[in-house]
């Protein structure tokens, strides 16, 4: 009777150790999410700056995908309860309406990882647009920008130098779409950068945002995707240009394309980290989630490329680009020099006009 | 024995019936199905609905009614369907979203009887016909509303139908000007590819080897190659302008503007689509005897008189069915005019790929789809009413 149950013990052992040696492996193995993203090179920033660690400290494996935003692919996914993506980078505008619309699970700050010296997530974090499910991750703004050698002379400084034909003539770079061009239009005109979203919510505001676009109108180049501007900048296809700011510092820091952004009139907008709903894969999210908002993750992406961190913790450590050695501070869309003029981008605003400026902008462009 | 080999005809041609079936008619009919029918709304907000029916749409509805709206938004709320709803109703009038929104997140905390009362507390919109109006116009399960958009009309407060106000008006210009375009790109590909076929027709076999390998190398180019090439060429300090500027013909200040407007979309274009035309003619008159235009003019026609009377009727298939192709891949091109054509570049098909990919507006698109392929069946049925379709060749 002891023999048996010696041998039946000795046997759970021994099963119990093979289970233990060879179960983590397997895990490890299997062990992977897929992080969805913008790629170029902001996607490679962010390997460089956190993907690459995570899998090195945590063992789970980063599956790296892209999209051009929207919610289209992250609503069939959850529709057909076939959900593929775990983590993806969101701008405020889909990340509230995917909320709305029960598409992505909800973030608890709470259990993200405070900062250094101990202050809470919910205090680290700036006090910016809040998206009930997204963790916040990053700022970065459109501004425009200008080919330096095509003045010489008087360099543009203001937004109102954006729509000045006569004191800067030559084309202009902007995108094909209402979203930035109307806020850059009304500080232009002179509206206080605060009361920006107060006007356009009027009949008048809009119609003024429109006259003023109609002043440079014939002069404009439209865009589509965000690599253009560099490349119409650097072409002399046209002497300035609206962009995204990271764009337009990697072209001149890394490729020394003569280019200067002018950030008066900036639109500031934020990025998230958010977890699509009903994924399998839940907690591995999370736990990414969590280390990609943490304040090392956040401030080290700003040693690849120059999208402001959204915590407090993070600003404090921002250095030096790794690859040029360039001082990142006054490159990031948050520096305090940069932001005196400053729009911030009002997510609830485009999320229920989005529709209509869409229209009115595509009547207007072919009036 | 007949019977036998029809069974098996119908076996064979079985995998390809089961694949259109599958990839091509159910895709079609279930988008139809989408710009007809749309039952998020009622739905979400069956007994709100039924109870506005009493309604006169002027004025405000009863107290019943605001409890039930209250009690099914907050149902909504809880099955997280409310924002489909918000979405839906924006659609029909901006801001409504928030509207939305804002009450099922503030009906969660407070809320009582009498709902007349608290709901335009919550937010002053309930106070006004508007929203009830609005709740009337999307709650219906099928509904013209897409077809209407498509066409530039909406539906007034009291369910007319009206024009969109002018700085709303878009598809019906869009629509105009691909068809428009797309007619005018064919056209230049017919210009420039009849004559480049009968070239590669009718040379000797070595340099017809050679002319036919420079229309096909292009075509095997990745089309964003064959676009971007264009922007190099055509930008203002582009390649024809610096030539343009050095043998001075344009003065330096006055560079041409040849991309990123009309001249830019026809041009890049007409070049992707060329080999569409020039292939199929080629193949038409590659069975076109050399001999008989010799014939002709033996017998005393001039040159022009020949081909237009013994060669050109020959060709025609062939230029039949390029045309039809060239046309109809121009119809649904948009990654071209978008990067090439500026202000002008946006055609219909841009439109039809925003409101599935980012407005999730999935019945306009389905509408406007729907709207343009029967625009070109119609094209299609005037093609075979005036040159038959019978009589079009895609080869010897």
């Amino acid at each position: 009777m002891k023999t048996i149950k010696t041998s039946v013990l000795l046997c759970a052992a021994w099963t119990s150790t093979m289970m233990l040696s060879t179960v983590p492996v397997n895990a490890q193995e299997d062990q992977f999410i897929t992080v969805v993203s913008w790629g170029g090179s902001y996607a490679r920033s962010s390997v460089k700056a956190y993907h690459e660690r995570f899998v090195e400290e945590t063992g789970i494996q980063i599956k790296l995908d892209e999209y051009n935003g929207g919610l289209a692919q992250v609503r069939a996914q959850v529709e057909t309860g076939n959900v593929s993506w775990d983590v993806v980078d969101m701008e405020a505008g889909d990340a509230l309406l995917g909320c709305d619309e029960g598409l992505l699970e909800t973030v608890d700050y709470e259990t993200l990882p405070p900062a250094p010296d101990g202050t809470p997530a919910t205090q680290d974090f700036l006090d910016v647009y809040d998206v009930e499910c997204g963790a916040k991750n990053l700022v970065y703004s459109t501004v425009y920008a200008y080919n330096d050698t095509r003045f010489p002379e008087q360099k543009p400084a203001t937004m109102a130098d954006f729509f000045d034909l006569e004191k800067f003539p030559g084309r202009r770079g902007m995108r094909r779409a209402p979203n930035a061009n109307l806020e850059f239009a009304l500080v232009a005109d002179g509206v206080p950068s605060a009361r920006v979203y107060e006007l356009l919510s009027t009949e008048e505001g809009i119609a003024r945002a429109f006259r003023k676009l109609d002043t440079v109108k014939n002069q404009v180049v439209w865009w589509e995707a965000g690599a253009q501007p560099p490349q119409m900048l650097a072409d002399g296809e046209v002497v300035m240009s609206t962009a995204y700011n990271g764009r337009i510092f990697n072209a001149w820091a890394l490729e020394n394309q003569p280019l200067t952004i002018v950030w008066d009139g900036q639109l500031l907008a934020f990025g998230y980290q958010v977890i699509v709903a009903g994924t399998p894969k839940l907690e591995l999210a999370r736990q990414f989630v969590a280390f990609a908002t943490s304040t090392e993750s956040l401030a080290n992406l700003t040693r690849y490329i120059s999208y402001g961190p959204l915590r407090h913790s993070s600003l404090a450590l921002v250095d030096k680009h790794l690859e040029t050695g360039i001082d990142m501070e006054p490159h990031l869309p948050n520096a305090p020099q940069n932001i005196s003029n400053a729009v911030l981008e009002d997510p609830e605003w485009w999320a229920d006009n989005q529709d209509e400026m869409n229209e009115r902008f595509a009547a207007w462009l072919v009036k | 024995m007949l019977n036998k080999a029809r069974t098996g005809a119908i076996l064979l041609a079985l995998p390809l019936t089961a694949f259109i079936l599958v990839t091509f008619v159910a895709p079609l009919g279930s988008m139809f199905m989408r710009s007809l029918y749309d039952p998020l709304v009622a739905d979400i907000m069956p007994e709100t609905l039924a109870a506005l029916e009493e309604w006169d749409g002027t004025g405000l509805p009863a107290e019943q009614v605001y409890a039930l709206a209250a009690r099914e938004l907050g149902l909504a709320r809880e099955e997280k369907t409310i924002g489909r709803l918000a979405t839906r109703l924006n659609r029909d009038t901006s801001g409504m979203r928030s509207v939305i929104m804002r009450s099922g997140r503030a009906l969660k905390r407070a809320g009582d009887a009498p709902w007349s009362e608290t709901l335009p507390d919550i937010n002053p919109a309930w106070g006004e016909a508007d929203i009830w109006q609005a709740l009337v116009r999307t709650g219906a399960r099928v509904t013209p509303i897409y077809y209407l958009n498509a066409l530039d009309l909406t539906l007034d407060s009291d369910g007319g139908v009206v024009r969109q106000p002018e700085d709303r008006r878009i598809y019906g210009t869009l629509f105009i000007k691909t068809i428009r375009v797309s007619l005018v790109i064919t056209l230049l590909c017919l210009a420039i590819g009849y004559p480049v076929a009968w070239l590669i027709a009718h040379s000797p076999p070595r340099m017809s080897r050679m002319l036919l390998v420079l229309v096909l190398v292009p075509f095997w180019t990745s089309l964003l190659v064959r676009t971007t090439s264009w922007i190099v060429l055509l930008q203002q300090q582009g390649v024809v302008n610096d030539l343009l500027v050095r043998v001075g013909i344009v003065a330096d200040e006055q560079r041409l503007t040849m991309i990123h407007n009309m001249t830019g979309t026809l041009v890049a274009m007409t070049h992707v689509l060329l080999p569409f035309m020039i292939l199929p003619i080629y193949s038409v008159m590659r069975g076109i005897p050399a001999v008989q235009m010799q014939a002709a003019m033996s017998l005393g026609a001039n040159w022009p008189r020949a081909f237009r009377q013994v060669y050109l009727p020959q060709s025609l298939p062939g230029v039949g069915a390029g045309c039809l192709l060239v046309f109809i891949l121009a119809i649904g091109y948009y990654i071209t005019p978008a990067l090439v054509g500026g202000q002008s570049g946006q055609l219909i098909s841009n439109f039809i790929a925003y409101h599935i990919q980012t407005s999730l507006n999935w019945g306009l698109a389905a509408a406007l789809g729907c709207v343009l392929f029967v625009a070109v069946l119609l094209l299609f049925l005037l093609y075979d009413r005036v040159l038959g379709l019978d009589r079009m060749r895609l080869g010897a």
